[in-house]
């Protein structure tokens, strides 16, 4: 698998009347690898992930997803493929066991493989002990856990995570993330949208920085970071007379600057810097440099 | 990826897809049977005992037969219409809209045209079991049970399978759960009652006559007392073909909704 691409975009282009949800998008998911599509709401992450699944079709460019075209071939593609939708649509009314059991099904396992890959996904979930209980008695990350043990059921080469921890308090996101590192760890390909920073900066090898459709920047988080904010920033806080100043004299210093509500960051400081808060550079940084756009 | 040399042939209507989404459906009705059976059954049994025993002590015999029996044969059409177009309708919009469902079967290898045949054939497997449900309680007033009515179940099933289709189709079109207060006035209601299922067509102004003739509610119950009473005659042929018309025509019409609903 390796030096394989489990997802080629090329040129992709998905137009919604007037509105251009994906605007020409060269996407590389090379196999083996977690990659985070990170942007804001609307930056058409979810249209992107829909494409991938043919549930949208694209208007032009190229789409491979492990190899096979979309849409002429999804479906074979989608069933090596595995999707945690960003919004929960477990049968609430069916048991844990039961919903897996569905999508056992659905994936085709065949009848003496069923149990065994239901045992493994509850093992994954951590859901063994849960097994009977209703998804609506489930707790908010209980459910989510359920999602990703659901895609997982048919053992997919490639998993698709769209805004994995959305709407989820912070110890519980922190519980999703080693699950997803765990399978990072076992070498499972992933794609996961986010427009956490965090999250991507956490999970991902490569963050594909998306705004209005387009890829603006992609990279390791790490080189994202020193290429486009340098290794340091400055937080200068102050009254807003004192932050204007403070922008003023760091453009004469050709050191751009980004305004975080009551402070203002100087990027990309080496030497001299104003007084202030000097802390490492993050992608934060560069999402807004890039985007001009921020994110929660 | 060089691992894909070869290409497996995808049919469009593959036999473990449409299985998948029958077996949802199946794990999933154990969980409401109780009230699904309830309502598919009662009504039209209220139905039956209403008519049949309200009218039935104006009029006591219809084509000779007891009004009871009439009427009892006659509601297994409206036993089927009830357990098909309706549950196809609400179930669907449903599934679509607050559930989600369909995003989630049509990420796995499902498609459409599947997703819309297997709630179709199960729903209407529904039908024809329920719709067995006036009939034998006719045997309760007298209806002398008949080999031939061991075809009624089948006859539920495709003409359930057309209303399947129809309800599926109207929440593929409406964008709301309201609009349907529109179809159920306008055409089930309509079509519910001329039927020939209370009194017969035959007395009926002459454009009513029409509007039965291609009802296909009404070549059902024709069919069910056909094989209820042993009656049945060539014309019989053509109701069956009429109806796996009516069901190939809304089994299109339905996946076409449902398409352009589900994939942009």
């Amino acid at each position: 698998m390796e030096g394989e691409l489990a997802i080629r975009l090329r040129g992709v282009v998905k137009r919604y009347g007037p509105i251009t949800a994906v605007d020409g998008l060269d996407l590389d998911v090379p196999a083996g690898t977690c990659v985070g599509l990170l942007g804001p709401n609307g930056a058409g992450k979810s249209t992107t992930m829909r494409l991938l699944t043919a549930q949208s079709i694209a208007d032009e460019g190229e789409l491979e997803v492990l190899g096979y075209r979309l849409p002429g071939e999804s479906k074979q593609a989608r069933a090596r493929l595995g999707v945690t939708p960003q919004l929960d649509n477990l049968d609430v009314t069916l048991t844990v066991e039961q919903n897996l059991l569905v999508f056992a099904h659905l994936y085709r396992i065949s009848r003496n493989e069923r149990q065994p890959a239901i045992e493994r996904a509850l093992r994954i979930a951590n859901l063994t002990d849960r097994r009977d209980t209703r998804v609506d008695k489930l707790s908010g990350g209980m459910r989510r856990r359920l999602l990703i043990a659901r895609s997982l059921v048919h053992r997919p080469q490639l998993l698709l995570l769209d805004e994995p921890t959305v709407g989820l308090d912070p110890q519980v996101r922190q519980e999703l993330w080693a699950l997803v590192d765990a399978l990072r760890a076992e070498g499972t390909t992933l794609l996961m949208s986010t427009h956490y920073i965090e999250e991507a900066q956490r999970l991902a090898y490569t963050v594909l920085i998306m705004s209005h459709g387009k890829a603006v920047a992609a990279g390791a988080p790490a080189a994202l970071v020193a290429e486009h904010a340098g290794r340091d920033a400055v937080e200068v806080y102050g009254p807003p007379a004192r932050l204007a100043e403070v922008e003023a004299e760091a453009a004469a210093a050709g050191l751009r600057t980004r305004r975080t509500g009551t402070s203002v960051a100087v990027l990309g400081v080496d030497g001299d810097a104003p007084e202030g808060e000097r802390r490492p550079a993050s992608l934060e940084d560069v999402f807004v440099l890039l985007t001009g756009e921020q994110i929660d | 990826m060089a691992a894909v040399e070869e290409r497996e042939r995808i049919g469009r209507l593959e036999r473990p897809a449409i299985a998948g989404v029958i077996v949802r459906e199946v794990i999933n009705f154990s969980s409401y049977w109780r009230s699904a059976t309830f309502s598919s059954t009662v009504e039209p049994t209220i139905y039956l005992l209403a008519f049949g025993l309200g009218f039935g002590s104006l009029v006591s015999k219809v084509y000779g037969y007891d009004y009871v029996l009439f009427v009892g044969t006659g509601t297994v059409a409206t036993a089927v219409l009830f357990s098909s177009a309706f549950p196809a309708m609400f179930g669907t919009f449903v599934k679509y809209k607050f559930q989600r469902t369909y995003d989630a079967i049509l990420a796995a290898p499902v498609d459409t045209e599947e997703v819309v045949t297997a709630e179709a054939l199960w729903i209407a497997a529904r039908a024809g079991v329920y719709g067995c449900v006036p009939l034998i309680v006719s045997m309760f007033f007298g209806l002398d049970p008949k080999p031939t009515m061991l075809l009624v179940p089948f006859i539920g099933f495709l003409c359930g399978y057309g209303w399947a289709c129809f309800g599926i189709a109207i929440a593929g079109f409406a964008n709301s759960i309201e609009n349907f207060s529109y179809i159920i006035s306008a055409v089930l209601t309509p079509l519910f009652l001329v039927a020939g299922t209370f009194f017969p067509i035959t007395n009926l102004p002459e454009w009513m006559q029409w509007l039965a003739a291609v009802n296909p509610l009404h070549q059902c119950v024709v069919l069910v007392r056909s094989a209820a009473f042993q009656a049945y005659g060539w014309h019989d042929l053509l109701r069956v073909l009429y109806l796996i018309a009516f069901g190939l025509v809304m089994w299109r019409l339905a996946i076409t909704a449902m398409t352009r609903k589900l994939i942009d």
